[in-house]
């Protein structure tokens, strides 16, 4: 059997990458991808824990799939943004939306 | 005891006048204001009088005094079950006498009124302004306890200056009414601090349980308030003084009087009824109000004996030097106030020694009518000559011939000849002082003759002296003006017969005034004395005004001056309040109490400006602080806060 902390240095991972990813990315769509993968790092833990500390039980994976549908809903109220955006800005950029500061 | 509820109805009519006249008078009465005045007020003099016949002639004498009567009471406030304010209607014989007085002057006004402010703008809303006033006066008049005193006596001080400011499009009247506000205001802050300390002392607002309680010598509360004191002066004259503060204001009492001469910027009829009659009367009101009070505690009784026989001399001798003809009758009014203050005085509250107590109501009684008539016939000279000064008047007598004969008959009265009204009460205040003193009785005739000689002065510069030769055409004016000065010319005649004292007495038990005829005779004397001197100097032109004027030098110009009075005023106001006081003040204003809230606003603002480079705007950015914060507290709580 894999032992726990290899499955949590995966997730650590991802995790990371992920928000590197948004921080560094300009491009929103590509900040939205790095966001499913932070998120998508905290369900491969709770799916983890849930198997090697309450074998029995089925929460975690519960929680799994109601942040699946969250995040589901998520991408789709980001992209709606995203496109309207586009339609004001003509960019994609998210440097180009900040006239919240003046 | 019941039966007066119909007196309630005094005070209301001219506040439905008032009311009616003041909120709808300038859009719908313009023209029918002074009918609909006149009519409310005819209602409420009638009821007056009835009340004052009921109380006199058909209650009369209970075991030998006039009881006093609660006509109406009503607990208003409740602080606790011991302390409330109450709102009533007292009737006593001061009282009753006063809502006479009160009612049939204002009557007379109200008429008066209608020919003189014919034709002002305003006119509804003057109407409604004297109903006010009627209102106020009539309740500070019937008040049973201090605080409702105080509300009305805030009251007739707001109509006045309103009255005064009239015509408000007159810098000056402007200035006067705010002048007369400020210092009765000044006045009225002693009153205040005076009421809290009887109140406190005696335990209760309440004329008559105030009076009960600090009379008696040997009760606790007696004592406490006389053994408490302050400066070396005890608590009980402190009250006492302060209270007396307040009418001196009110009654521009030395050093207190500078606003009542400047109060004439006010129409003539507001200066016969308000600066003359009634309202400026209320000081002695006041204290003969509180007169068990007073003629227990010596101290206090002496300072009102003291200014009040220094105004009446004062004012008569400056009345004696003013051109201005509304301005020597003020000077008089101060001066006949000072009479009755005096009076009051010198009264013990012991039968005959008592006399002083009924002769100042007397006075004031009188005065009131003939006081009166002065204003409204100088009202009727003023109307038709369009000045006030002296020099624009003479030989008025042959175009005016009711107006001259009824400002004889009040001159007369005021000069005190008998059987004028004036004969009568002046000479009951001369025999009271008389047995007091012989300085204070000195005192009291010398300005009795001057008060003959300045109103004769008067007299003759208005309507002998030379021909008539202004632009205007003098006349007799409307019915309205005339019929008041009949009225008032035949009360200020006969008054005087009335046996007073029978009615108003300290302690309300009929008091016997007897007619010394050989005692009569040096007043009389010197009154006739100061009418031929008058007559001398100003029935015709001649130079002896002014060489006379040259042989008294220096103290006629002092007194053409007012003594300097009003400069002594602005020169403490100006050069030692306002730079000692105000500006310190204003600068702490500004620069602490403001400058501490300007400090705390910059703040705010210099820290918002410092910190708004964080919100960028920027989303990443954003997200960093917000990692970083996360990585913070991680570090925080796992690792140095275990």
């Amino acid at each position: 059997m894999i032992p726990v902390s290899h499955i949590l240095i995966l997730s650590a991972t991802l995790f990371f990458i992920g928000m590197y990813g948004f921080v560094t990315r300009k491009n929103l769509i590509t900040m939205l991808m790095s966001l499913e993968l932070m998120l998508n790092s905290v369900n491969i833990n709770f799916v983890a824990f849930n198997k090697y500390l309450y074998p029995g039980k089925l929460d975690g994976i519960f929680f799994t799939i109601f942040i699946i549908a969250v995040a589901a809903a998520e991408a789709a109220v980001a992209i709606s943004i995203i496109i309207n955006l586009y339609r004001t800005h003509k960019t994609i950029d998210v440097g180009a939306a900040t006239e919240l500061k003046h | 005891m019941g039966g007066y509820e119909h007196t309630l109805w005094t005070l209301f009519l001219p506040v439905i006048s008032f009311v009616l006249l003041g909120l709808f008078g300038r859009k719908y009465f313009s023209k029918s204001a002074g009918l609909i005045g006149v009519f409310l007020l005819l209602l409420t003099t009638a009821l007056s009088l009835y009340t004052a016949y009921q109380y006199f002639f058909v209650n009369g004498l209970v075991d030998g005094i006039y009881q006093k009567i609660d006509a109406f009471k009503f607990t208003w406030l409740t602080f606790s079950p011991g302390v409330s304010i109450d709102m009533g209607i007292m009737l006593d014989p001061i009282s009753v006498m006063m809502l006479v007085v009160v009612s049939s002057v204002s009557l007379m006004v109200h008429i008066f009124s209608l020919g003189y402010m014919k034709g002002e703008e305003r006119f509804a809303t003057y109407y409604s302004f004297l109903g006010l006033f009627t209102f106020a006066m009539l309740g500070l008049v019937v008040s049973s306890n201090l605080f409702q005193m105080y509300m009305f006596w805030e009251l007739v001080g707001i109509s006045s200056y309103l009255l005064i400011g009239f015509h408000f499009q007159r810098p000056s009247a402007v200035a006067a009414s705010k002048k007369a506000f400020i210092v009765t205001r000044f006045a009225d802050l002693g009153f205040l601090i005076g009421i809290l300390m009887l109140a406190f002392y005696g335990g209760s607002l309440d004329f008559n349980t105030i009076i009960q309680h600090l009379s008696a010598q040997q009760s606790s509360a007696y004592l406490a308030a006389t053994t408490a004191s302050f400066l070396g002066v005890t608590a009980l004259t402190w009250g006492l003084t302060l209270v007396f503060m307040g009418g001196a204001g009110k009654s521009a009492m030395f050093p207190l009087h500078v606003w009542l001469p400047d109060a004439m910027e006010g129409p003539t009829p507001v200066s016969a009824l308000i600066h003359a009659a009634t309202m400026v009367v209320a000081g002695v009101y006041l204290v003969a109000r509180l007169f068990p009070l007073y003629a227990l505690n010596g101290a206090s009784l002496e300072i009102v004996l003291n200014v009040g026989l220094f105004t009446a001399l004062f004012a008569a001798i400056i009345a004696c030097t003013q051109t201005d003809i509304k301005r020597v009758l003020a000077y008089s009014t101060m001066s006949q106030i000072g009479f009755m203050m005096f009076a009051l005085g010198v009264s013990g509250t012991q039968g005959e020694q008592g006399l002083g107590y009924t002769a100042s109501m007397f006075h004031l009684f009188t005065h009131a009518f003939f006081k009166s008539l002065l204003f409204l016939g100088a009202g009727a000279v003023i109307h038709f000559v369009h000045s006030n000064e002296m020099k624009d008047m003479g030989g008025l007598r042959k175009w005016m011939p009711l107006t001259h004969l009824a400002f004889l008959i009040a001159c007369l009265a005021i000069a005190g000849i008998p059987p004028f009204a004036g004969f009568f009460s002046k000479e009951e205040i001369l025999l009271a002082t008389y047995n007091k003193s012989i300085w204070v009785y000195a005192i009291a005739l010398i300005t009795s003759g001057l008060t003959a000689f300045y109103m004769f002065r008067l007299y003759f510069s208005i309507f002998w002296r030379k021909e008539y030769n202004g632009h205007s055409h003098p006349h007799e004016g409307t019915m309205s003006m005339k019929i008041p000065l009949i009225i008032l010319a035949v009360c200020s005649a006969l008054v005087g017969l009335i046996p007073f004292g029978k009615f108003v007495s300290v302690g309300n038990q009929p008091l016997e005034t007897h007619f010394h005829l050989m005692f009569s005779i040096l007043p009389i004397i010197i009154g006739v004395a100061g009418i031929l001197i008058a007559l001398l100097m100003y029935k015709k032109e001649n130079d002896r005004p002014q060489n006379m004027a040259q042989a008294f030098g220096n103290f006629y110009r002092a007194a053409k001056n007012r003594f300097y009075m009003d400069e002594l005023y602005l020169f403490v106001t100006k050069n030692i309040i306002f730079k000692w006081v105000g500006r310190p003040s204003a600068w702490f204003d500004r620069k602490v109490v403001d400058g501490s809230m300007d400090e705390i606003a910059n703040l705010t603002l210099e820290t918002s400006k410092a910190i708004k480079g964080l919100q960028s705007g920027k989303v990443q950015r954003y997200a960093m602080y917000f990692f970083g914060g996360i990585a913070f507290l991680i570090i925080l709580f796992v690792y140095i806060l275990k």
